[in-house]
């Protein structure tokens, strides 16, 4: 083989690789036609908006399957009652501690309000970082995922997650959590919490796209982020945020 | 999935207070405990086995191989309770092959073996090379055999192979000491590098940790010396038992200084989570952490030993006040593994309420398996005696030397 005949080759070598191998790549990245790294999902939550119907809860549940029994929530919604003796009672609406074991009257209550919870989604998320098999990951678009063909069922992550948001699945024994329904928001869905929330209580956004709900919620009110001390960087924000929730 | 929900539903009566709907389950249960039990075991008997070997302890000489055997059957059984724990045990190899470099937990692949395979296999093949050479030698098949695969066929008896030996063991031990530093240290980290758990989140806990595992460690081979030795119809060594417990009273001394450093300075600093946490003390681990690790485990096995050091105790009793003393601290040592695991796990993250741990008979998780646990390294330690003689060989290791 002459020099000019093998340098012709390794062009066409090179330029075929590159060709498939950025076809491939668009491929993995674009599945659907959806590409991860144009968005960069976020919540919002107005508390003072939040009338503890519990609708979150159930389409939640029903939207992900998660078992019916009231030990397992990938979203849950905590009544606070702040009594006038400072005393707080906090309840989970549709839990087990749904009573109130004390008679409390309108009389001694200070101030009640209720809060959505849900995975923070944390930028940080130390649930990522203690995953001994990274079964736990960030996605590109900002959501943290469970592969649960991979986890091995430690439970490293629910104790490293301050925000008490993950269990273990009663049945396929690997650990469970929001995942802001990726299927549906991928899909150019909402969640379906925010989906029925009757009072837009739930903002969902992207921060990539030019106009988001978000942004607007994020420019009009003073947010906060829950136990913002563990630098996790939630991407969950509350406005009017009362100071004894944590 | 029914008997789960049970179980559940039964805590949920007695839970006090708000915790996240998610926190009801106690994840971490007694195998956890056992755990870090278990490792701190083969910690303290492998740093006991070092001290003796690098700053020459005469005294001690004799529990050496002791030391080394007890580490080894211990650590063997190390990873069966995290096994037993896992959700998908089937897939726990991927800890080895895809293990995530931020956890701490997916360090337990290097760590263990690192551990096993290049500190203690290789201290106890060299320790034993040239006693098991001279076995293989004179024993009849199939013990013949055994030997001579563990020896792996070496039959090199002379000066020079023997030299070899001494100075690999040196360097051997001189690597081991901060490798089981590291070991237990790094059981301790996977609990002290969780900042959302308060009880847990302290830089102390991996020396807590450390500490508290030399303590367990030199009590278990200190037991199974007078077990053993007294089985055997022997006379215990009085100056090796003494040597033995006063290190053991040292140890004792720092790991309850630094339990009690950890505590001040947690009521000290007061930080949001002291309500809780005095809660959780005095309500749910009062007995455990009250009356069995500080005073049963801690507080009265120091006295007793203050007591045999300053009042000259004679020889029957001493040894019947050590046997107490031990027994206590191995008690104390598997509370201080309950009150870390299972107490930091009773309160919830948002700092309103207690949970409960009640504990299974049967199950996987539950006392009967913790038992079997807790027992097989013994089974194992019985093995290795068989293959590693502890004592016979070395009789006959000083004859061979005296006649050379």
């Amino acid at each position: 083989m002459d020099r000019r005949k093998f340098l012709g080759r390794l062009f066409t070598l090179v330029a075929s690789t590159t060709v498939i191998g950025s076809l491939l790549k668009k491929a993995r990245a674009t599945p659907d036609g959806y590409n991860p790294s144009k968005h960069h999902y976020e919540m919002g939550i107005q508390t003072d908006k939040c009338i503890g119907c519990g609708m979150c809860m159930d389409a939640c549940k029903t939207e992900n399957l998660v078992p019916n029994e009231p030990f397992f929530f990938r979203t849950w919604v905590e009544r606070y009652i702040i009594k006038k003796d400072n005393n707080v009672i906090v309840q989970n609406i549709k839990g087990w501690s749904g009573e109130l074991t004390e008679k409390v009257t309108e009389k001694d209550v200070l101030r009640s309000f209720f809060v959505p919870k849900l995975c923070n989604q944390c930028d940080n998320p130390p649930c990522v970082q203690v995953c001994p098999v990274g079964a736990t990951f960030k996605t590109e678009d900002g959501v943290v995922l469970v592969d649960d063909t991979r986890c091995i069922g430690c439970r490293y992550c629910i104790q490293a997650c301050p925000y008490g948001a993950r269990f273990l699945h009663p049945e396929k024994s690997t650990a469970e959590k929001c995942t802001f329904c990726y299927h549906r928001i991928t899909q150019d869905l909402l969640p379906a919490c925010v989906e029925v929330c009757p009072t837009q209580a739930r903002i969902f956004g992207d921060k990539k796209s030019a106009a988001s709900p978000l942004g607007r919620f994020k420019r009009r009110h003073k947010i906060h982020v829950l136990k913002p001390a563990l630098n996790t960087e939630p991407k969950v924000y509350y406005s009017n945020l009362d100071g004894e929730v944590r | 999935m029914t008997p789960i929900i049970d179980h559940l539903a039964e805590l949920a009566k007695q839970v006090s207070g708000y915790i996240y709907p998610n926190e009801i389950e106690i994840h971490w249960s007694i195998l956890i405990v056992v755990y870090p039990y278990i490792t701190g075991l083969v910690a303290g008997a492998f740093i006991l086995a070092s001290l003796v070997k690098v700053f020459n302890v005469k005294e001690v000489q004799s529990v050496y191989r002791l030391s080394l055997l007890t580490a080894l059957a211990f650590l063997l059984i190390a990873p069966l309770p995290l096994l037993l724990h896992l959700g998908h045990p089937t897939r726990s190899y991927e800890i080895f092959l895809n293990p995530n470099l931020s956890s701490a937990m997916a360090m337990f692949g290097f760590v263990y073996t690192w551990y096993l395979m290049v500190v203690l296999l290789l201290e106890i093949w060299f320790t034993y090379r040239r006693d098991l050479v001279l076995l293989s030698q004179e024993e009849k098949f199939p013990m013949k055999w055994v030997h001579k695969i563990v020896v792996l066929f070496s039959n090199d008896l002379s000066e020079r192979g023997i030299t070899f030996d001494r100075k690999v063991l040196k360097a051997i031990t001189i690597i081991g000491i901060p490798s089981a530093f590291l070991l237990h240290g790094y059981v301790g980290f996977i609990f002290g590098s969780i900042k959302a758990n308060p009880w847990w989140s302290s830089v102390l806990i991996p020396i807590v940790f450390l500490f508290s595992a030399i303590v367990s460690g030199i009590a278990l081979v200190i037991l199974l010396y007078m077990i053993i030795t007294t089985y055997r119809g022997e006379q215990i060594d009085m100056k090796c038992l003494d040597k033995m417990a006063s290190y053991l009273f040292y140890a004792v001394i720092v790991d309850f200084s630094l339990e009690m450093l950890d505590f001040i300075h947690r009521l000290y600093e007061s930080e949001e989570s002291i309500h809780i946490l005095s809660e959780l003390v005095m309500n749910k681990l009062f007995i455990s952490l009250g009356i069995i690790q500080v005073l049963l485990g801690m507080i009265l096995p120091l006295g007793i030993m203050v007591a045999i050091k300053l009042l000259k105790v004679e020889a029957e009793l001493r040894k019947l006040l050590y046997f107490v003393s031990i027994i206590l601290i191995q008690i104390g040592i598997f509370a201080t593994r309950w009150n870390v695991v299972i107490g930091g796990q009773m309160f919830s993250k948002s700092f309103r309420g207690l949970t409960a741990y009640k504990m299974e008979i049967g199950g996987i998780e539950g006392l009967l398996v913790a038992l079997v646990v807790l027992a097989l390294p013994f089974l194992v330690l019985a093995i290795l005696f068989k293959i590693f003689p502890p004592w016979d060989s070395q009789k006959k290791h000083v004859i061979i030397e005296t006649t050379h």
